[in-house]
Formats: C-alpha cells, sequence, structure tokens
C-alpha cells in the first residue's frame, strides 16, 4: 500500500515536472526541457537579493533588464530598445519596447523600474548590490537612509519613457543594467504577497520565462512565458534547474544524461574529460581572480613591503594552477584579469624572471626585513574549508620554508572566516573575487581607503585620488590608463597576493546550441536550443 | 581480592549458573586469590584470534608512533617532482603521494596517530561517563533516572557543530578537544544502552539478592550490574570507534578539527573519496589502516568480552 | 503506564525549553554571523539588516521574542533561504527524510536482526564469520565513501538506476540512497543483536527454560529474543531521530530535496531561524523516540517497570 502511494506522488510529480528521465527517454511529444545544474540552492529569487550565480543563471532567465545580454555575454537591448546619452554623460534616456509583458499580461512600463530602483535603494530591503546603482544621482544616500527615495535620479517621462540621471559619468553603466539587481520587479505581485511574492503562483516576471515551480533544494521549473516579447524566439518549452553543491554528482549525472548542462566539473575528473568526452567539455577564462589578501593594518607584521614583494617572488604559480587546481589557470600576475574589456595593466616586473633569479631576490628581501631559514619569520595563512582551494595555503606554506618563513595553517567555515577578514583578525587570508561586471574599477575598487570588501586595510592617498580621477573620466582610453596608473601602485606596493585568473570548466551537451563561452559565464536559457532530432 | 568480594561474586554465581549448562563451556574454577583481572588475561590468552588481533594493534600502534621517524619525508615536506603519484621507489614514495606531493606512507602514519588517540580518548571517555551514567540512572531509578535522562535527552538535542565552535572560542584550537567534544557526545548512545540493561537487570534473583543481604548500592553497580553489561558495552565500543574516527574527520573539514598539515585517517580517507576515480591508492591506504584496526578492535572485543563474562567465571 | 506516559510528556516541556533556551544562546555566542560573507555589506546595509531581523535588540530580548513568536508557531524566515519560512522549509524537505530514512531503517531490521540472530545461534561458525566480516565491512566504510562508488556503479557505469534526484520519491530513485544509509544500519544492528544475543543465551533464565525441556526454537522465539532487542532498541531510538532527519552526505551525493543538510548548513550560514527550527524539531523527535523506547523496554521484559 505504501508502494503504491508513492508511485501515486511520484507521477503526479513527473507530470508537474516532466521529472529528470534518462536522456532520449522523452516521448516525441514532449518538448524541450533543458535540465541545468545549477551550483547551489539560491537564497532567494527576488532578482534585487540574489548574489550568487546559481541566482542570477534564474533570475536572469525569468526577469529583463533594460539592458540583456546575448548567447555571448554581449549586450543587447532589453527592454529598452535604444537609449541616448547626453553629451556629458550625465543623463541617459531609455525608449522601453512597446510590446514589453508582465506574465500577467500587462505592460512593463518606465514605472516599472523607478519601482525597482527604489526598493533595490531602500534601506529597508537590505540588498546587497544596492551599489551597483550608485553612480545613479542620490543613490548613496537613499540607501544609507540619509535621503527619501523619490529624490533618486531616475524619472518616468511617459509610459515608455525613462530618463536616469547620473552623480558623474560612468562608462560601465550600460553594463550595470544587465544585472537583474536592476531589473523591473512587479509592483503589484510584491504588493499582493509580501515576502511571499516570489514564490511559484504568487511571482510575475518580465522575461523569457516564469516560475511554475520551487521544491527547496530539490528542484526550480519555469516554462516558457508566452507574454514575452521575443517568445517566438524561445525554442525550449521549459528549464529545471537543479541546485547540484557535489561536483561528482553533478558529473554523475550528467553521464546519464539526467542534466543537459553542469557547472562544475570535479578537478580529479579533468584529464578524463578532456579525453573522454571532449565535445562537452569547455573550459573557458572567467572574470575572477584568486588572491590573497595581506593584512597591511597598522601592528601587522605584513606592512612591511618587502616581505610581501618576498611571498610574492617565492610562489610558483604554475605549480599551483598545473598541479593543484590542475585547471591550467592563467596564473596571475596582477589583479585585474586580461580578459577585461578595454583595459590594458600591468603585470609584477619579476613576472617572467626565472625561478632562481627570483628565489635569490626573495631571500635578499627576507634578510634585510631580518629574517632567514635561521630566524624564521612566523605567519598565518586563514583559508575557508573548500575542496577546491584547500590544498593551495598547503602548497604556500611549502612554497614559502626556503624563505625561512614557518606558516601555520588556520582552515575555518566560511562565517568564522569572514567574520576574521572583517575584524582585521588575520596575517595572510584567500580573497576571491569574481567580477559583477566587466570593468577594471570593479577590482581595482576593492583596494581603496575603507571599502567594505578592501580586506588587507590597504590605504593609499595617491592610489584613491588616481581611482578617484578615474572615476571622473569620460574619455575610456583616458580612464584605462588613469586605472593602470593606480595597479601599478598596487604592484609596486606588492599590496597583494594573486595568484591565478579564474577559470570555469563546465559540461555542455552537445545536443545543444545556442550555448557559447563567455568570460562573464552568463547562458540565459533563452539562446539555447535542442538540435533537432536529440531532445524533441 | 578480599574474601567479602568473593562470597558475593560466588553469590552470583550460584543464582545465575544452574547445572548442566552447555553454552558457554564450564571452565575450571581459577585457584582461590587469582585476581579478576589476571583470570581474564589468562582467558583471553587462549582466544588466538584475539591475540592475534591484539599483537595487529600493537604493531599498528608502533608503526604510528615510530615509523614516521625512520620515513625520509616529513609530514608536510613536498616532493615537487610527485605530485599525487601511485606507489613508487622512485623518491621511495612506498605507498604513492597525496594531491598536494606529500608522502602517503607519511601522512598515513602521523594520521594513525590521531585517530588512534582521538578513539582511544573519546572511546574511553563515553565508556566511563555512559556506562556509570547507564547504570546509576537505571538502578537507582524512579525520579532520578527520569531526571538523569531527560537530561541525555537534553545533551542529544543540542546542536552539537556550535558546542564545538564554541569550545574552540573558548579554548582555542586545540587537538585535546575535539577528544573531549566527541567523548562528550558519544556518552549518550552508551548511557541508554546500558541503562535499557540496567533495568532488565535490576530485577532479577541475584541482583535483589545482593540488595537483601545488604551490600551497599556502589558495590552492587559496579560488581553485578556493569559486568553483566559488558557484553553489549563492549560491542558498543567497537562500534564508537568508527564512528569517533569519522566524527573527527567531519569536524577537521569544518576547520574545527585537526589542521594542515596535521592529518588523521578519517581526513585521509575523506580527501582520499574525492580522488577515487584517478588516484584510488590515496582512498584505499588509509581505508585499509581503518577497516584493519576496526576488525582486530573486534575480535579483541569479543574475546574480552568472553574473558570477562561474570557468569563463565 | 498511561499515566507513565502522561507524565512523560509533560516532562517533555521544561526539558525542550531548556534545549531552546541554551541552543539559543550557545548559537548567538558563536563567532561569525549570518551576513559574514563572500561579499562584505556596507556598514549601513548590514545595520539595516540586522534592523530588520531585530538583532540590534539586546539578547534577552530577542530570546523572549522568539519564545513568544515559537509559541504562535511561528519559526520566523530563514536568514538564507529568504523566500521560505523555517516552517516551510522542515515541512518541505521533511517527508522526504522521513521517507528515505523509514525504508533505511526498515531495511535495517529486516536484514540485521536475523543476520545477528543467526550468527549468535551459529557462534564462531563460518556463517558467523562471515554475516560479522560483512558488518565490520559495513562499519569500516564510511556512507561518505559507499555513497558515490553506489551512484558511479550503479547510477552511472551499469546505468540500471538513477545516479540522483528525488523524481517525487519514485521507487527508483529511492534504492541506491536508501541502500546506502541502510548499510551501516545493518552493520550496526547485526553486531549489537549478536553481542545480546549471546549475552541472553548463556543467562540464568534461558537454562532454566531449556532445563524445563523447551526446543530450541521455543526457547529462542519465547524467551531469548524479546530480552536480546533491549540493547538494540536503546540504540535504535535516537538513532531513528537521527536517520529521519535526513543526512547531508547522502542529501548532496544523490541530490534529495531533504532536511539534513539545514542541520550543517543552518549552522555553517549561522542561519540563526533555521539552526533553531532544526533544533526544536530534533529535540521533539529524541524525546518521543526515547519515550517509545522506555515503553518498549516493558513491553519487551515484562520485569521493567515505572514505579512512579
Amino acid at each position: 500500500m505504501r508502494l503504491t502511494t508513492l508511485m501515486g506522488v511520484g507521477a503526479l510529480c513527473a507530470l508537474l515536472a516532466t521529472g529528470p528521465l534518462p536522456a532520449g527517454a522523452g516521448e516525441p511529444d514532449e518538448a524541450a526541457v533543458l535540465h541545468r545544474a545549477n551550483g547551489a540552492e539560491p537564497s532567494s529569487l527576488d532578482p534585487q537579493l540574489g548574489t550568487g550565480s546559481w541566482e542570477s543563471n534564474i533570475t536572469g532567465d525569468l526577469f529583463e533588464g533594460l539592458l540583456a545580454r546575448d548567447a555571448a555575454g554581449e549586450l543587447i537591448p532589453g527592454v529598452a530598445q535604444r537609449w541616448d546619452v547626453s553629451a556629458d554623460g550625465l543623463t541617459y534616456t531609455f525608449h522601453l519596447r512597446e510590446n514589453a509583458r508582465w506574465s500577467d499580461g500587462t505592460p512593463v512600463t518606465a514605472g516599472d523600474f523607478v519601482y525597482a530602483w527604489r526598493r533595490l535603494l531602500s534601506p529597508e530591503l537590505g540588498a546587497a548590490y544596492a551599489y551597483l546603482l550608485f553612480p545613479v544621482a542620490n543613490a548613496r544616500a537613499i540607501n544609507h537612509g540619509e535621503q527619501a527615495a523619490e529624490t533618486l535620479g531616475v524619472q518616468a517621462v511617459d509610459e515608455h519613457t525613462l530618463t536616469v540621471t547620473l552623480t558623474r559619468p560612468t562608462g560601465y553603466f550600460p553594463e550595470l543594467l544587465a544585472h537583474p539587481s536592476t531589473f523591473p520587479v512587479p509592483e503589484q505581485a510584491i504588493r499582493a504577497h509580501g515576502s511571499r511574492w516570489t514564490q511559484p503562483g504568487n511571482m510575475v516576471s518580465n522575461g523569457a520565462f516564469e516560475l511554475t515551480e520551487w521544491v527547496s533544494h530539490g528542484h526550480i521549473t519555469a516554462r516558457r512565458n508566452a507574454d514575452f516579447h521575443d517568445a517566438a524566439g524561445v525554442s525550449l518549452q521549459a528549464v529545471t534547474y537543479y541546485p547540484i553543491d557535489d561536483a561528482r554528482a553533478a558529473l554523475n549525472r550528467f553521464r546519464t544524461g539526467e542534466m543537459d548542462m553542469i557547472d562544475s566539473v570535479p578537478t580529479d575528473r579533468l584529464d578524463w574529460a578532456r579525453r573522454s568526452m571532449p565535445r562537452a567539455l569547455h573550459v573557458s577564462p572567467m572574470l575572477g581572480t584568486f588572491y590573497f589578501a595581506f593584512n597591511q593594518r597598522e601592528g601587522s607584521v605584513l606592512t612591511d613591503r618587502r616581505i610581501r614583494e618576498a611571498l610574492n617572488l617565492a610562489t610558483r604559480r604554475r605549480i599551483i594552477t598545473e598541479r593543484i587546481t590542475r585547471l591550467d589557470q592563467p596564473p596571475a600576475w596582477s589583479l585585474v584579469p586580461d580578459a577585461i574589456d578595454h583595459y590594458d595593466g600591468p603585470r609584477f616586473d619579476f613576472a617572467d624572471s626565472p625561478l632562481e633569479e627570483r628565489m635569490a631576490r626573495a631571500r635578499q628581501l627576507m634578510q634585510d626585513a631580518g629574517y632567514s631559514p635561521a630566524h624564521p619569520l612566523k605567519l598565518t595563512i586563514d583559508y575557508i574549508t573548500n575542496p577546491e582551494t584547500r590544498r593551495i595555503p598547503v602548497a604556500l606554506a611549502a612554497m614559502w620554508q626556503p624563505l625561512g618563513v614557518d606558516v601555520t595553517l588556520i582552515n575555518s567555515d566560511a562565517a568564522v572566516y569572514y567574520a576574521k577578514l572583517r575584524q582585521g583578525d588575520f596575517q595572510i587570508g584567500m580573497a576571491p573575487w569574481v567580477a559583477d561586471y566587466n570593468d577594471a574599477s570593479n577590482f581595482l575598487d576593492l583596494f581603496r581607503s575603507g571599502v567594505p570588501n578592501n580586506h588587507s586595510g590597504y590605504h593609499h592617498p595617491a592610489y584613491d585620488r588616481l581611482m578617484a580621477e578615474a572615476g571622473e573620466t569620460l574619455d575610456p582610453g583616458k580612464r584605462a590608463r588613469l586605472m593602470a596608473d593606480a595597479e601599478q601602485r598596487l604592484l609596486d606596493d606588492a599590496a597583494l597576493l594573486p595568484l591565478y585568473f579564474y577559470v570555469r570548466a563546465v559540461m555542455v551537451s552537445p545536443r545543444l546550441t545556442g550555448w557559447q563561452e563567455n568570460p562573464l559565464d552568463i547562458h540565459p536559457s533563452r539562446w539555447i536550443r535542442f538540435r533537432s532530432g536529440t531532445g524533441q | 581480592m578480599t574474601s567479602h568480594t568473593s562470597t558475593h561474586d560466588g553469590f552470583e554465581d550460584r543464582h545465575d549458573r544452574p547445572a548442566g549448562n552447555p553454552n558457554p563451556p564450564p571452565e575450571p574454577d581459577p585457584g582461590p586469590g587469582e585476581s579478576l583481572g589476571r583470570e581474564a588475561w589468562r582467558r583471553l590468552r587462549q582466544n588466538h584470534a584475539a591475540m592475534f588481533s591484539l599483537g595487529l594493534l600493537v604493531v599498528i600502534t608502533i608503526a604510528c608512533v615510530a615509523g614516521p621517524w625512520l620515513s625520509p619525508w616529513g609530514l608536510a615536506d613536498v616532493d615537487w617532482n610527485a605530485f599525487g603519484v601511485p606507489p613508487t621507489l622512485e623518491g621511495m614514495h612506498l605507498l604513492g603521494t597525496d594531491a598536494n606531493g606529500r608522502d602517503l606512507l607519511t601522512r598515513t602514519l602521523y594520521g594513525g596517530r590521531v585517530s588512534l588517540s582521538v578513539a582511544l580518548v573519546a572511546t574511553v571517555v563515553s565508556l566511563v561517563i555512559g556506562v556509570l551514567y547507564g547504570a546509576i540512572s537505571g538502578y537507582v531509578g524512579g525520579r532520578t533516572d527520569n531526571l538523569m535522562m531527560r537530561f541525555v535527552d537534553i545533551m542529544y538535542s543540542l546542536p552539537f557543530m556550535f558546542l564545538v565552535i564554541l569550545l574552540m572560542v573558548v579554548f582555542g584550537r586545540n587537538i585535546f578537544l575535539i577528544y573531549a567534544a566527541i567523548g562528550a557526545v558519544e556518552w549518550l548512545d552508551m548511557a541508554r544502552i546500558v541503562r535499557g540493561q540496567t533495568l532488565a537487570l535490576k530485577r532479577r534473583e541475584f541482583i535483589e539478592a545482593a540488595h537483601a543481604l545488604g551490600v551497599k548500592d556502589s558495590r552492587i553497580i559496579t560488581r553485578h550490574l556493569i559486568p553483566n553489561t559488558l557484553g553489549p558495552v563492549i560491542i558498543y565500543v567497537t562500534l564508537t570507534v568508527p564512528k569517533v574516527i569519522l566524527l573527527e574527520s567531519f569536524l577537521s573539514f569544518l576547520g574545527l578539527g585537526v589542521q594542515e598539515p596535521l592529518t588523521s585517517w578519517g581526513v585521509l580517507i575523506s580527501e582520499g573519496t574525492d580522488q577515487m576515480q584517478s588516484a584510488p591508492w590515496m582512498l584505499l591506504v588509509p581505508a585499509v589502516c581503518l577497516a584493519l584496526t576496526l576488525f582486530c578492535l573486534n575480535f579483541l572485543g569479543d574475546g574480552l568480552r568472553d574473558a570477562l563474562d561474570p557468569r563463565t567465571r | 503506564m498511561l499515566t507513565y506516559t502522561a507524565k512523560r510528556l509533560a516532562m517533555a516541556i521544561p526539558t525542550l525549553l531548556i534545549v531552546i533556551t541554551v541552543s539559543f544562546f550557545l548559537m548567538r555566542v558563536a563567532p561569525g554571523g549570518p551576513f559574514d560573507g563572500e561579499r562584505q555589506l556596507p556598514p549601513e546595509i548590514e545595520n539595516n539588516l540586522r534592523a530588520a531581523y531585530h538583532l540590534d535588540e539586546p539578547l534577552p530580548m530577542q530570546y523572549l521574542r522568539y519564545m513568544g513568536n515559537l509559541l504562535q508557531g511561528d519559526f520566523g524566515p530563514s536568514f538564507k533561504y529568504k523566500d521560505f519560512s523555517v516552517t516551510q522549509l522542515i515541512l518541505q524537505g521533511f517527508p522526504v527524510s522521513l521517507e528515505l530514512g523509514g525504508l533505511a531503517i526498515g531495511l535495517a531490521l529486516i536484514i540485521g536482526l536475523p543476520l545477528g540472530v543467526i550468527a549468535a545461534l551459529r557462534r564462531n561458525s563460518t556463517v558467523d564469520y562471515m554475516v560479522m566480516g560483512i558488518a565490520l565491512g559495513g562499519i569500516a566504510v564510511p556512507n561518505f565513501v559507499i555513497a558515490p562508488i553506489l551512484a558511479l556503479v550503479f547510477g552511472v557505469l551499469l546505468a540500471w538506476l538513477p545516479a540522483g534526484g528525488w523524481n517525487g520519491g519514485a521507487l527508483p530513485n529511492l534504492v541506491l540512497p536508501v541502500i546506502a544509509l541502510a548499510i551501516q544500519q545493518i552493520a550496526y544492528i547485526a553486531r549489537m543483536m549478536r553481542a545480546s544475543m549471546i549475552e541472553t543465551l548463556g543467562s540464568h533464565f534461558i537454562r532454566t527454560a531449556r532445563a524445563k525441556g523447551l526446543s530450541e526454537r521455543q526457547v529462542i522465539w519465547r524467551h531469548a529474543l524479546r530480552p536480546s532487542m533491549l540493547p538494540v532498541i536503546s540504540y535504535l531510538g535516537p538513532a531513528i531521530a537521527g536517520i529521519i532527519t535526513g543526512s547531508v552526505v547522502i542529501e548532496q551525493i544523490f541530490g534529495l530535496p531533504g532536511i539534513g543538510r539545514y542541520f550543517v548548513q543552518g549552522a555553517l550560514n549561522r542561519d540563526y531561524t533555521l539552526v533553531m527550527g532544526t533544533v526544536v524539531f530534533y529535540g521533539v523527535l529524541i524525546v518521543l523516540m526515547n519515550l517509545v523506547v522506555d515503553l518498549l523496554y516493558s513491553a519487551l521484559d515484562p520485569q521493567i517497570r515505572y514505579d512512579d
């Protein structure tokens, strides 16, 4: 009896979810459903509250902003069909498409953006990504509760015209408009359902897909939104996202055909995947830097530039990327990844020196600072319990030992780790950073005085001045040069220990088209389709 | 052993061992004056499986304690030419290296020190607290039993991870803390089991008779109750050891246990699992060590149980 | 017996109250907070959030607020999973964990008990050694090793069963996780059953029963089996509470929407409300299971009485 009930429930769910059947098992009628493995369970499907790619992958499918991204990750018109920028770069006028609709059939208007942006910046929402809109006039003051929301520099001129006033010219402003935090949210649904507006049945969205089912830690299903302005261009009938946080589990389910896309590959299976599934495996650069922060607050031994430089010199980055992480990431000799657009930054001057030379210089620097193997410097490295990166500090400790550096490793869970980082209670700490938008400032801002993510406590007036000047500069070439000067300062100070630029290994079923490698690692489901005769 | 004691041991014997019992075979009566420990040891020596296991455990322990000194590689030494290589004579990596290029044999031996000592300390703590607590609770019964068992319920329900995190904050990162923390949760099962046994035993004739004869409660508990619960207790101890070793690896993964470069069998096994398809030796080496230790403990436990069985004395 | 049960249930309230209180403060003194993450929030925003969750109030005040809400059955919203209340999360995930855990325990009893009895009856025979050898294997290999092997072999290489996923609880999806959960329990139960059966078979009243001329079968079924269950039952009480509340390892490897992960992730994320929800839920289960165990004692062994 128990069994029959179970089967009954199973059949019901299968009907609703078109459950994960092995590849090719779908009946011809069963329209194309994409099964996407998606890193982790979303913290929220409110596009303004998400902070991770596992959230923006879904909210980016459910909602559409003023701008959108194509399969290559390039900006394309979204709800805004076109836009004009004033000569001083301070005023943007967006012309919204007339046929943009919410999934309940109501039109998406300029007023929806005004509502959404005020909401994003409201202190009560406490959105972590509210700062993305800080270029907009008065945004920062509103977010800090110093000014009324109505003073925000955004106006609905009419139903389909939106003007935005910026505090200062911001070249990368359009980039921000393709980030889910700046997407419109449905005032009608939020008013009706409060914090429960993201539940299936309550949610109203304006993207290519609409939410139909959400089982926490089970799956999230969205079906094609017939009201979407480009619904005709969307091939998939539905997408199901699975929060699979175990890379081996994801690979297993990709191999059985239960998943069509997975967003991670276990490091020890990479060589195997390169050999056995070359058509499915994609390894591509990402806009992210894996670095370690040196605590440079007063009283820390790492305020000594010589030590910081010596540690940088003695770090064998190739060994880390080839033998430890095994993803062959590009070794990082600077903060800003090479893949960032419109920016050509400096590198450490010793990037190409042979190891012996670097080690000799490092030993000399350490000696000058008063340390040697006979009189070692005691350092601690803090890191998070993360299976992918936990082996790196171990290797660093071994690499630095010949310099006379005696490392104690401290592994903590993420909450403890980040609390220590925030309190400056560390010496060297792991600091991964993945870009929110494709602009060098997203990295370089990390080292400005007093910003929240400046873990090192790095403080240099000249650096702050250069960055501020770059922020005021409209000419892209000149702005890039100013930022490159700032980065040069950072490297001269050996202010950080960059290890590598992120690379992402993913698997995509060869039955799919419309998926393209791109450095933002954004792959809207809207462009993805099954090759004819393979999934439908 | 005083004559007083032997009266009571003999007393139990009279009531619990009728004539003509085929199982277990009657042992020759111990000579007068032979102590409980020596007699048990004599019986244990006759059990070949148990003695072999004991020998092997001693060998494993000695290897873990002394072995690292003989190895050409240190705990944290990296062989930059050998990352994740299978067992090889090149560089003297007899059991291969781990994914960080460190000698696996050396690390397994070091890991054994941690795991064996965690197992020993946590198990002894859980054994002592659990058995005494359970026996007292069950024997005294009534309101005391109720209160003591509700305390056990509370301990079961507290979020273990926060308990450990907090211990760490208060006492700093300390490996003995792990032992204490693990012991502090593992005694609960033991207490419940012993209490259950005690509830059943305390109505038996030999206990009630001892009570009637005016034997002190503490004596009844230590001399009559606890020895009669030894069977399940010893088995549960042998089950606790692997639990404790693996729990330690979970805590270490959370940063609450041993810190790199130090390691343990549990940590090595969980790291090996990540690599089991491409580098199976990383899993097999520590797993075989753990399994071997458990098999030995098991046979030794069975042997000890037989040797200590009050009915066959 | 009824008065005893009623008394015990009444005692559950102070027990749980202590659990909740101790857990609440234990959790709050631990370092790290719910807003400590990779992206550090600007202080203004963090203050806003703290105010929204009443974390800016003095701790005793927060405690009273929490207890007040709890009395109304409100566990509050999860800090990490913002779109769900804690009650929703547990109600959504518990049926999954219950089904998996229940099946695993059932399987473990069906296989483990007979194995233990057989091994005890054939003590020191080949059968005994084989059974105990296998059981030891089950104990020595942790489930974080066994589960990925099962998924790889039967899910991927042989492709007999799905490698993961819940799929609404369809039978093929249940097989591997249930086996992975049950293996260790089978081993535990068989080992304990064997030991305690041997103990019982050597005891006075069994020998009396034998002396009365009862057949071996009668001796075992009528007299030996029930008292031998006691240690197994003692173990099973808390063990069942643990197993039906899910296993983070099994859920991650097979991608199952159970509640086991909340116990670990809740603590890791400092998701205060979620942690408290799991503590209360687990505490209730522990209290209930241990009550059931105590009642079973007297059912299995009529000599056990609870006098007051």
